[in-house]
């Protein structure tokens, strides 16, 4: 899967999923000032990737994740 | 030093009769019924059928997905009735309410819906899918919170959790935050939105419902001799309520006054009410003191008659005990009989009700009261509204545990 198939997943996700406007999401957005996504909506982003990519994220990983490009680099490299 | 008293000056609330205030009161006083058959979830195995609930309301078209989605049913119609009260209020909301404002509401069950969804996932899916905004959605002071958020109420905040008395609780212990002067404004209120198949299935359980679901609209018979239980209903109601002189210096629409609150517990059985209802006996006569009122000069009680069979023959008794000779001279009625029952939101509901029959001089009636009971005695205003002088009024809410809260509300 490309880098852009991803990010277009990771788009409808947050788009049907949690309810967020599309037109903020791009890969620079970041999640918490950008898109309003707080401590508990990342449980929840988490969950929505790892149903959707059949894969398995750690807390730590995420600990470096504030955008959704950074996002999508993660679930990249883990698919 | 004189009595810091205490004023409405607004009004909002969203029940399955309505979505404001003026369409609620419209159909409470043509008579009509707000219960239907449940359309939220598939009844087909439950042995009740039928409930009262909101209608045309989708949380997220009001609020916005996104935010919508991180709370339960019940912060929806909270903050909707909130919104409404406030405005009707005339407060500005275009800055945070601050520290001089308080919240407090009543609930029976809070986000149980968010509860039973959280558990169906746990037991589908394990507990690694648990939503992670299940415990924010589902504790009882999750629609205080958000409330608190939205309007950037910052005084003090309180739950009140005594099932069907609660949102009376919350108006009367509301009333007592003001009159010591911790604040001068409070939102008091109620919510409950348990119209779900878990609740409905557990109150089923202990006979509580009606069952009587071949037309749910004269299922709710308070008085009646034919009564068989009470019918569950969701909704937000919320007063609100404001130290005397502080409405006054702003010039708000005064409604009438939050009097006399009375508060007892049965400490007798879970759900039974004590014989003859003494422990609403003595919260209805400390209601009267409390407001300085005589039993002669009460015009109208909004009874809690939920039409089950125990709570309308002691709420009668009851009534009877404190009032003798002059309960006959009595208008009462049970708007239950119209909305279902609100559960955690009832007290506020009806005290919204006591307010506007002040307003009014109309008393809303009791509907499907054809069959009499003589037991249940008194006048009960079957079947049509009237008009009604009305400047003092007692609103009784009793409660599961064993917990009795009566206001007295007055129009000056």
């Amino acid at each position: 899967m490309e880098v852009n198939d991803v990010f277009e997943k990771v788009k409808s996700l947050f788009v049907d999923e949690l309810g967020i406007d599309e037109s903020k999401i791009s890969m620079e957005a970041k999640l918490e000032e950008d898109l309003e996504i707080d401590s508990l909506g990342i449980v929840e982003v988490v969950m929505a990737f790892e149903d959707e990519f059949g894969i398995e994220i750690d807390d730590d990983e995420l600990a470096d994740v504030k955008t959704v490009g950074e996002a999508v680099n993660l679930l990249h490299s883990k698919i | 030093m004189t009595k810091r008293r205490v004023v409405v000056t607004g009004l909002g609330t969203i029940n399955p009769l309505g979505n404001s205030v003026s369409d609620t009161w419209n159909r409470l006083l043509k008579g009509e019924s707000g219960i239907d058959y449940i359309t939220t979830f598939d009844t087909s195995n439950l042995p009740v059928t039928f409930a009262g609930e909101v209608k045309n309301f989708d949380g997220n078209d009001y609020l916005g997905k996104q935010h919508a989605r991180k709370m339960d049913r019940s912060s929806h119609l909270s903050i909707f009735a909130t919104e409404q009260a406030l405005i009707d209020s005339g407060i500005n909301l275009e800055e945070r309410l601050g520290s001089n404002v308080g919240i407090v509401f009543g609930t029976g069950i809070g986000g149980i819906g968010a509860t039973e969804e959280a558990v169906r996932t746990y037991d589908s899916r394990g507990p690694s899918r648990i939503n992670p905004l299940a415990i924010t959605q589902l504790m009882p002071n999750s629609s205080i919170g958000q409330v608190a958020i939205r309007f950037g109420v910052e005084g003090p905040s309180l739950t009140i959790t005594t099932a069907c008395a609660a949102s009376a609780n919350a108006i009367g212990e509301a009333k007592n935050l003001i009159e010591r002067g911790v604040v001068d404004t409070v939102i008091a209120g109620g919510v409950e939105s348990g119209t779900t198949p878990m609740t409905i299935g557990a109150f089923a359980q202990i006979r509580a419902l009606s069952t009587q679901n071949e037309n749910p609209k004269l299922a709710c018979k308070p008085f009646d001799k034919e009564r068989d239980g009470f019918v569950m209903a969701e909704g937000s109601t919320v007063l609100v309520l404001e130290e005397e002189q502080h409405a006054i210096k702003r010039n708000a629409k005064i409604y009438g006054y939050v009097s006399g609150y009375g508060s007892t517990t049965d400490a007798y059985h879970i759900t039974a009410p004590a014989e003859g209802g003494i422990g609403a006996v003595r919260a209805m006569e400390k209601a009267l003191l409390d407001a300085e009122i005589s039993i002669q000069q009460v015009d109208y009680i909004n009874t809690h008659g939920t039409s089950t069979p125990a709570n309308d023959l002691n709420e009668t008794k009851a009534i009877k005990s404190l009032f003798g000779e002059y309960s006959k001279n009595l208008t009462l009625s049970s708007t239950k009989s119209m909305t279902g029952h609100l559960l955690g939101g009832a007290g506020a509901f009806e005290a919204m009700v006591s307010l506007l029959s002040i307003r009014d001089n109309k008393i809303a009636p009791t509907i499907n009261l054809n069959n009499f009971d003589d037991q249940c005695d008194l006048n009960y205003t079957p079947n049509s509204s009237i008009e009604l002088n009305t400047e003092i009024v007692m609103s009784n809410s009793f409660g599961f545990g064993g917990h009795n809260a009566v206001l007295v509300i007055t129009k000056t």
